[in-house]
């Protein structure tokens, strides 16, 4: 976003004030990307507000998840500051591999993503949380373009998260339709809230449905790494995805460039830790109760000084 | 299926059209067994070893644009850099002037020198605009229009909307003016440019966003130039019509004047075709505001984000606000630039008089202006409206959803299972069992009994084209799916159009309701449409049906209206009744403009199914979609060519039967 009113004169009273400017590296603008899920915006500009407080200048760059990558090796773009494990390690492999681009550590989060449903299921379907009891009640999660099978709605295509493997190889009653975008998945959990009606769909977190709604991930057989490699490992024999989903770190990456051109900037980034649970009750201020993002943000420099002061000294 | 009077379309061919049918029906039926019984797997499947990698070959040929391209002195991305560099600047400018306000220095040390303007002098600018181009009562429209933006809280979106409008538009309109006069002096250019301003038209903006952010970097100047690939098109094509149709005596008139090449362009040409150049410029205006969503999937910002991030949160009321925000802009830019395009000439002021008397709409606008934001600057709420005073009546829509969602989902639930059953999945095994080859082929002989051999060919080699990719199950989804949409589109908007046309109060609420459907992001209603429908084929043609319902009613309306009143006349004399009158004379004279309305309906409804992908379909548009989200510019390109030829093969098959039945009718356009 470019400069706003209240910042300038904000920055203006703080030149009144006779704060002092720590010396930085280079006064070009820390290029941050930010995507559509709010999460990674507030992430992204707490790391933007601990590094302005360092002196450095800082812009929110607009940038789709995967595309990012072109600009981050070419240096158009600086930093992303949430890939997830679960979603991106292949392009962030792909792009590390380049030499261009630079993993700088976990942000503290953990991601997971897992089939998902409602509290009230559980009267109707007791057997849950074990993925076991899902068969029973396929009929239950039936609808007339599935049935008799029932319906599972996964996220979109390109999330990955091999679905119909795992499907076919625990031999569950359903069948995989895929949302095309997560406010497409959501909106059907919405409906189907609302209603008390059945559904099991892919949920992740942090994000802020896990405290809107009521409800528990499925429990598969645990996620490892021979589960996805190994037909022979787990219960089924001879198929591979006999397990659950892994979780993983949702991790900070960045331009090679960072390091040379603003040092110390690069270790405030890699020093940004923050948990689930903090993260999670920043994101339901914003998406629930509509609290404006900066604001939130705010709130959080405000309380938390510091941790943040620890990360850019 | 067809009523009578679309028969006559096909007169004396009917023998061909139902064996064609008949034989596509045959081969899609018992395709599978075909196979089976021959074991050739090629007969559904196009041979993997066949396929072509073109998809591969343009990911190549873009990685070697973007690394290695050079012409010497400088490589082709630093000559799109300089480009981008070149739109920027006025970007930031305007963006300044209408919200940032200016600063000098960077980030944190930059020091606004100068404020940006007040949303008071905003709105007397459009305002005095709209009195100027026509009179007090579209001041008062565009004032309020603008005044929504305000008191709904949309203005600060808005006006970084309206920079990139602001700055697409010129650009659009003098690339397409400049297009237009090449097109004009050159014939051969006209031909060259012809095919190119097609797929400008029916390829998918996902497909080219991706290598537009490459070249052109991250940020809202690639937005900005994929919103002007895409609304540029008809401004080249009203600009070449518009100086072709300046009468012959006029240009002569400027010959014996002495008026050089250059000068008769400028001073004869051009002012002389200004109206119908105007409508070039409306169009532009619109289409630019069309993609104010997809272009703030690349970092425009803006009311478009604003729409995905409130429904991401499914704020479905402040998607509203956000999507009507987009609306009422629309609104008062179409009619201040309609009504520029018709504006008479008026008498020049007396120049003894002082400037202020000479033009005291401008001498007070900007009076008002700078007084305005003078004061915003002591006085916030001269600057941006104060958020105390912003209301919002999403509760409300959220509330109306909740409840119909609870008290209707069960009913709608059933018709929508009922037309599953009956008209989807029927529709659904017919094209998709159509085996490729005889694809092409039914294809061909449908082009050729229209349009000749050519066309015929043409048509060929495109569907050639799509199977080779090894997209033709996806492809004949899409088939599907705009066929479905399109029956049900014409069945809702043809009755109602031919309402429309015989009745004028009628034509104001379906006028007004077809333009909100029209500007209204479909973003807007793809979510409450999942809500009540879920992730499928069935959300995805309502969303489909609702955008392309716009050109049946119009054309519908229009055929009927331009039926001359003297031949209905004859018709009531020889005792026709009303239902006579219709089903004999006004809609077999309507059926050229029908044609014409049901070619734009298919349109609209390709260049829609590209964001229902968004919901979940698994056609061409869901394969766009994947390869932006992948950043495949080869698998992209590939899979928008295929949906722009499945458009274009329709176009010039339903405009060729367009041509032969107003011939056979007699009459025009």
């Amino acid at each position: 976003m470019k400069t706003k009113f209240l910042i300038s004169t904000a920055v203006l009273s703080a030149f009144a004030a006779g704060a002092a400017w720590a010396e930085v590296e280079s006064l070009d603008p820390i290029k941050l990307t930010t995507h559509d899920w709010t999460g990674q915006i507030v992430t992204t500009k707490i790391m933007g507000e601990v590094l302005k407080q360092a002196g450095y200048n800082v812009d929110y760059v607009q940038a789709d998840y995967i595309a990012q990558f072109a600009g981050l090796k070419t240096g158009d773009l600086h930093v992303a500051m949430e890939i997830w494990e679960t979603t991106g390690r292949e392009a962030m492999d792909e792009a590390t591999g380049t030499g261009n681009v630079v993993n700088l550590g976990p942000t503290g989060m953990q991601a997971i993503e897992e089939w998902w449903y409602p509290a009230y299921m559980e009267e109707v379907c007791p057997g849950l949380p074990d993925w076991q009891a899902l068969n029973d009640c396929a009929q239950e999660f039936s609808t007339p373009e599935t049935a008799p099978l029932g319906r599972y709605l996964g996220g979109p295509v390109t999330w990955g998260g091999f679905d119909e493997e795992r499907v076919e190889s625990l031999g569950l009653d359903f069948e995989v339709v895929h949302a095309g975008t997560d406010a497409a998945l959501f909106a059907e959990l919405e409906s189907a809230y609302q209603r008390k009606a059945p559904i099991v769909l892919w949920i992740y977190s942090p994000h802020w449905s896990t405290s809107k709604y009521e409800g528990s991930f499925v429990e598969f057989p645990p996620y490892t790494a021979e589960c996805y490699d190994d037909p022979s490992w787990g219960i089924n024999p001879d198929m591979a995805y006999d397990c659950g989903k892994p979780t993983g770190p949702i991790w900070k990456v960045a331009w090679a460039g960072v390091a040379d051109k603003w040092p110390g900037a690069a270790e405030a980034i890699k020093a940004f830790t923050i948990s689930n649970a903090e993260m999670g009750a920043m994101v339901g201020k914003v998406d629930l109760d509509g609290q404006s993002i900066d604001d939130v943000v705010a709130e959080w420099m405000d309380a938390n000084k510091d941790t943040w002061s620890a990360w850019i000294k | 299926m067809k009523p009578a009077w679309f028969g006559g379309l096909f007169r004396g061919s009917r023998p061909f059209w139902l064996g064609l049918f008949a034989i596509t029906w045959a081969l899609s039926t018992w395709s599978f067994q075909l196979y089976k019984a021959l074991d050739a797997r090629w007969i559904i499947r196009f041979p993997a070893s066949l396929t072509v990698p073109v998809d591969q070959w343009i990911s190549a040929f873009m990685a070697w644009l973007v690394e290695d391209a050079t012409f010497g002195l400088f490589t082709f991305r630093d000559l799109t850099r300089f480009v981008s560099a070149v739109i920027e600047a006025p970007y930031d400018l305007v963006r300044a002037l209408l919200i940032d306000g200016f600063a000098l220095g960077q980030g944190q040390q930059a020091v606004e020198v100068a404020p940006s303007l007040s949303w008071i002098a905003v709105i007397a600018i459009i305002a005095a605009l709209a009195w100027y181009a026509k009179n007090r009562a579209l001041a008062m429209l565009a004032a309020v229009c603008f005044a929504y933006l305000a008191v709904f809280g949309q203005w600060a979106s808005a006006m970084v909307t309206l920079a990139s409008v602001l700055i697409a538009v010129p650009i659009g309109v003098a690339g397409g003016l400049a297009l237009g006069i090449v097109s004009y002096r050159h014939p051969w250019f006209e031909r060259m440019l012809r095919p190119l301003l097609d797929l400008m038209q029916t390829v998918p903006v996902f497909a080219y966003l991706v290598p537009i952010l490459f070249l052109f970097g991250f940020g809202p100047v690639s937005a900005l130039v994929a919103t002007v690939i895409y609304a540029m098109p008809p401004m080249v094509r009203v600009s070449t019509v518009a100086l072709h149709s300046v009468p012959e005596d006029v240009i002569e008139a400027g010959r014996m004047m002495g008026c050089k090449r250059r000068q008769l362009l400028w001073k004869v040409l051009v002012p002389t075709a200004m109206p119908s150049l105007m409508v070039g410029v409306n169009q532009v205006i619109m289409l630019s505001l069309n993609m104010v969503i997809i272009a703030s999937m690349i970092g425009a910002g803006g009311l478009g984000y604003d729409v995905l991030t409130a429904l991401r949160r499914l704020d479905i009321g402040g998607g509203i606000e956000a999507g009507l925000a987009i609306v009422v802009m629309a609104i008062a830019l179409d009619r201040v630039s309609q009504a520029f395009a018709v504006r008479k000439v008026r008498a020049r002021p007396d120049p003894a008089l002082p400037f202020h008397q000479r033009h005291p709409l401008f001498a007070s606008v900007a009076a008002l202006t700078a007084a305005t934001t003078a004061l915003g600057v002591f006085i916030p709420g001269f600057r941006l409206y104060p958020e105390q005073l912003t209301i919002t009546t999403g509760p409300f829509w959220t509330e109306t959803m909740e409840w119909i969602n609870v008290n209707f989902f069960d009913t709608l639930e059933a018709i929508k299972t009922a037309l599953l059953t009956w008209l989807l999945l029927p529709v659904k095994r017919f094209f998709t069992g159509i085996p490729w080859a005889w694809g092409i082929i039914a294809i061909a002989l449908a082009a050729g009994r229209t349009g000749g051999w050519k066309l015929a060919l043409m048509a060929a080699l495109m569907t050639l084209f799509i199977a080779a990719n090894g997209l033709w199950a996806k492809a004949m989804i899409t088939v599907y799916l705009i066929t479905v949409s399109v029956l049900i589109a014409s069945a809702i908007g043809i009755p109602l159009g031919i309402w429309a046309g015989q009745n004028a109060r009628a034509n104001t609420v379906i006028g007004a309701m077809i333009d909100t459907l029209q500007t209204l992001p479909s973003f807007v209603y793809l979510i409450p449409v999942v809500m009540l429908f879920r992730v499928g084929d069935f959300s995805a043609m309502i969303a489909v049906v609702l955008y392309a319902l716009a050109p049946a009613v119009r054309y519908a309306a229009h055929g009927i209206r331009s039926i001359e009143p003297e031949v209905i006349e004859a018709g009531r004399v020889s005792g026709c009744t009303e239902r006579q009158l219709l089903m004999r004379i006004k809609l077999p004279l309507a059926a050229p403009s029908l044609l014409l309305g049901l070619n734009q309906t298919i349109m609209l409804a390709i260049s829609m199914l590209v964001i229902t992908a968004l919901v979940g379909t698994r056609d061409l548009g869901q394969e766009v979609y994947i390869a932006l989200t992948k950043a495949n510019t080869g698998q992209g390109i590939v899979a928008g060519l295929s949906v722009a030829f499945i458009a274009i093969i329709s176009d010039r098959i339903l405009t060729a039967l367009a041509r032969a039945s107003q011939q056979r009718l007699g009459v025009g356009q």
